[in-house]
């Protein structure tokens, strides 16, 4: 166990001051907003949770939450796996190492617009690479046109961008396991799964926590992407919740009831990364044998 | 056999390459050709290729000081947010204390909210305290959203590193700052680097609060970027040039940072 010590406070005092600067006056603004009706900046009226009741009974939404969760859910489904993988296949040493690094990272440094803008045209038929291998080799490729084409685009595009982040974090990690466990294991004889099942996983445990919680809520609010790729279109198909809600705030000057939807939006995801952050500390622990710090 | 499965390994990371580095390439290739023939011919590599994008770019004061803007923010952010983040990972990871858990994932907590509606009280926020259109205003907003993340990474590292060692070095007579900063720090190197990765990637690619809480003075690129979309239609090219030119800041700072993500523990005293 970790020993008891108060005095710690004074080091993650820095912390808590940085952060709550920025961070509780704007969230107890929103929370005022989402009483009130703002009809002008002088008028408002306090209206109590009827905001929240609105919110609650709203269709779109509802329908932009599932679409949400799907999304947000392939996202690890893909990326997790994949990133782990990659950080196992980039190689440690030598020139290649730092090659493969900064190539691996380039799609992270992108600025947001910009990669729902190069999709945009990458992704065309007529003069997009992507769009026109998939038309050569008889697909009937349309983002624009076909809901399962922008859903698996925007899907795509997201793995492009951010498997990186995944494969990085892992890399790292991998790299601080020290060599004595692999000698440990080669003398135990140890096949490459049980290396990987016993020694690497487990090490890992501290990074896939935050790779999973960050791909997870950053998958959640996806905006930028989406929005420049396809404009949540065709349809629907691709109205994720960020979307929808700045549709609300942006496109209605509906501060209120936009407020209110905010914070039912910032709760869900709240829910949700308290739930699977216990639950992988509790897989976390569960595998540990006994005695074993 | 292991030859067999070094080559499959070989072969997957190629694969992941090429399909990491297609877009890229259409994104440089878009740069230097343009906007009519980027809109009516399909080409896989520049014919008639013209650097003027490139030159809008350099020769625009708005342009190129979007960059500047850009990186002196990015850099007060990184620092700090490191700076702030090495003492309270240590904390986390190695005391128990009054509210500790909550308290770590409170700061991850800030990272979930939707920004649309929250950039208007920061807004107020930054104008009240007479901070608008400065880089420090937008190094500070950005911290809301580095910092937890730093912790979090650090903290994560620093729990795979024995207990044993600090209280070695503690009996050896090191004082907290002496073996902190000459025995805890270089053992987890792997992780102050990606840490310094991230955070300079976030703040950098970060546009709704750097463009909400600047106007002129500081800019940022990414704000500027916005302005190639407008009446007559999208500035292709000049967007894909602007585009190839962002990543080279990010690309130096993994390439100084490679060591420390490469070698990490393994090179440590233990």
């Amino acid at each position: 166990m970790k020993p008891v010590n108060q005095k710690a406070w004074l080091l993650i005092l820095p912390v808590i001051l940085c952060v709550a600067f920025s961070a509780i006056l704007p969230l107890m603004t929103v929370v005022n907003y989402s009483v009130q009706d703002i009809i002008s900046p002088e008028r408002r009226v306090f209206v109590g949770t009827e905001w929240f009741k609105a919110v609650m009974r709203d269709d779109d939404l509802q329908g932009a939450l599932l679409r949400q969760m799907g999304f947000s859910l392939s996202v690890l489904l893909v990326e997790i796996p994949l990133g782990i993988a990659l950080a196992l296949a980039m190689p440690a040493k030598g020139w290649q190492s730092s090659a493969v690094l900064v190539t691996v990272a380039i799609s992270l440094l992108i600025p947001w617009n910009v990669v729902g803008t190069i999709w945009q045209i990458y992704g065309r038929t007529d003069i997009g690479l992507m769009g026109a291998a998939l038309a050569a080799m008889g697909f009937d490729y349309s983002y624009t046109g076909n809901a399962t084409d922008a859903w698996l685009t925007v899907l795509v595009m997201d793995v492009w961008h951010w498997t990186p982040l995944v494969a990085l974090l892992c890399f790292a990690g991998l790299r601080a396991i020290p060599d004595a466990y692999y000698q440990a294991a080669s003398i135990d004889g140890a096949s490459k799964f049980a290396v990987f099942r016993f020694i690497q996983l487990p090490k890992l445990r501290g990074v896939l926590m935050i790779a999973v919680l960050l791909r997870f809520m950053d998958s959640f609010m996806i905006y930028t992407e989406p929005f420049v790729l396809t404009g949540g279109g065709p349809g629907n198909a691709t109205t994720f919740l960020s979307q929808y809600l700045t549709q609300k705030a942006v496109g209605q000057f509906d501060l209120g009831p936009a407020a209110a939807f905010s914070l039912i939006y910032f709760l869900i995801i709240l829910l949700l990364c308290f739930i699977l952050y216990n639950w992988m500390q509790r897989v976390g622990t569960a595998n540990k044998e006994p005695g074993h710090e | 056999m292991n030859e067999r499965r070094l080559k499959k390994r070989t072969l997957f990371l190629v694969l992941y390459l090429v399909f990491a580095i297609l877009p890229v390439y259409w994104m440089v290739n878009m740069s230097f050709r343009t906007n009519e023939d980027i809109l009516s011919t399909f080409s896989l590599w520049p014919q008639n290729a013209t650097l003027d994008h490139y030159k809008t770019i350099f020769t625009d004061v708005s342009w190129y000081s979007g960059y500047i803007n850009s990186m002196i923010y990015v850099a007060i952010n990184t620092v700090i947010s490191l700076v702030v983040a090495l003492p309270a990972a240590y904390a986390f990871s190695r005391y128990s204390f009054l509210g500790d858990k909550h308290v770590f994932f409170w700061l991850l907590t800030n990272r979930m909210t939707p920004p649309a509606v929250f950039l208007l009280p920061f807004f107020q926020l930054y104008t009240t305290l007479g901070l608008m259109d400065t880089h420090i205003a937008v190094a500070l907003a950005h911290l809301l959203f580095n910092v937890p993340l730093a912790v979090w990474i650090l903290e994560g590292f620093m729990s795979g590193i024995p207990r044993e060692i600090d209280e070695t070095a503690y009996i050896d007579g090191y004082s907290f700052p002496r073996f902190f900063l000459t025995i805890f720090i270089p053992l987890i190197k792997a992780g102050v680097g990606v840490a310094a990765f991230f955070c300079f990637m976030f703040s950098w690619v970060e546009l709704l609060m750097a463009r909400t809480l600047t106007s002129v003075n500081a800019k940022p690129i990414v704000a500027t970027m916005t302005r190639t979309v407008s009446a007559s239609g999208m500035d292709w090219g000049v967007l894909a040039a602007a585009g190839v030119l962002t990543i080279v800041p990010g690309a130096i700072v993994i390439w100084f940072v490679r060591n420390y993500i490469a070698k990490g523990f393994a090179m440590g005293r233990v």
